[in-house]
């Protein structure tokens, strides 16, 4: 028992991630990446060196969500850039 | 109205009123085609020229798009082929709201642009070319941006705001606009091959939050500009938008984002948890 308890310590979380539109362009279009547990959202778009600014909306299992949301193992997370044009 | 109406019945072929008869009334009793049109459909009468829109919008359903009212923000990409289908689809009435000329970066895609249009302005292309493809749809141009300060004056009397904007805190603004004057708003925006589309009642604040991110700037399409089909696809979704909610029927985009992805083909839905009830309002 002790030595679960000492692995959940460490616990990671599998994530798959759906970038879109521009963001794709030197990056992928779906990954699956290992997190520590406790990552939120924020942090995952900083690891992929996308600027804030760039930001449009950020779906986590098919609903918006908010950079300071925690991920789940097995979250799905959709980062799409800002569009604005008419 | 009573001999318009007779006038009309018997001219009518079936329940369709030829275009020829419709002309024939407005001059013989000299009223608009707009007055023979509404006479017209309120006599369960449908003017010809939209019987391809039967079975999916009824005579009645035809009458209630004539006295609406749909106020365009932008007359660029977006807002000419906006313009465009609302008339043809029989909006009554389309106010046309820019401030623009058009230049040649617009003929790529802006459709009431042509080399013969260039240097006039975009919401006197939009009367010219609406009262050539339908005579009995009224625009009403207003070549102005609109403001916070003149929002109030301008989308008076409109049942819904189309939003085709090319700017991000002038669409935050018109959300508020709208909110504040309780009409239903239809968000659109394009960059590149991509586009977006949100359907926005009183209450909500989904386009709020859609840009919740931004600090200051353009989105994509400032990288990658905006080529002639974009717009078309999303001011036409924009415009199936509008129509059900002028007719109270179907689902809109109501409390979720469409994605749409041209270069990959591929449309995404983004779901919006309603704010308010959430936080137990």
């Amino acid at each position: 028992m002790q030595t679960t308890e000492a692995f959940q310590l460490h616990e990671t979380i599998q994530i798959t991630l759906k970038l879109f539109a521009t963001f794709r362009i030197g990056r992928f279009t779906v990954a699956s990446r290992e997190y520590a547990k406790g990552t939120n959202i924020a942090a995952v778009i900083r690891e992929l060196l996308i600027p804030e600014g760039q930001i449009g909306t950020i779906m986590l299992n098919s609903r918006h969500a908010d950079p300071d949301r925690e991920l789940n193992d097995g979250d799905i997370l959709a980062i799409f850039p800002l569009v604005g044009g008419g | 109205m009573n001999k318009v109406q007779d006038f009309l019945r018997k001219q009518a072929e079936g329940d369709l009123l030829p275009w020829l008869c419709q002309l024939a009334a407005s001059e013989k009793f000299d009223i608009t085609i707009a007055q023979v049109e509404e006479t017209a459909l309120a006599s369960g009468l449908l003017p010809a020229r939209y019987q391809r829109n039967r079975q999916g919008i009824s005579v009645s359903q035809q009458l209630a798009l004539f006295r609406s009212w749909v106020a365009i923000i932008g007359c660029g990409g977006l807002g000419g082929y906006v313009i465009e289908e609302l008339a043809r689809l029989g909006v009554g009435a389309i106010i046309a709201i820019d401030p623009d000329i058009f230049e040649e970066h617009n003929l790529n895609r802006q459709i009431l642009s042509t080399p013969a249009t260039l240097g006039r302005p975009k919401v006197k292309a939009a009367a010219l070319r609406v009262a050539e493809i339908n005579p009995a749809v009224t625009l009403i141009p207003i070549q102005a941006a609109y403001l916070p300060e003149n929002g109030e004056e301008i989308l008076k009397g409109a049942n819904v705001v189309v939003d085709a904007l090319d700017s991000i805190p002038t669409r935050l603004a018109l959300a508020q606009t709208c909110a504040q004057l309780d009409i239903p708003m239809v968000h659109g925006a394009i960059g590149g091959w991509y586009g977006q589309v949100v359907t926005q009642f009183p209450g909500d604040d989904t386009i709020q939050r859609l840009y919740s991110q931004w600090v200051e700037g353009k989105g994509v399409e400032q990288q990658l500009g905006n080529p002639s089909f974009t717009p078309a696809v999303v001011a036409s979704i924009e415009t199936a938008e509008v129509c059900k909610i002028l007719l109270g029927q179907g689902e809109t985009l109501r409390n979720r984002k469409l994605f749409i992805n041209l270069f990959d083909m591929q449309f995404e839905e983004i779901f919006f948890e309603r704010h308010l009830m959430a936080a137990g309002e």
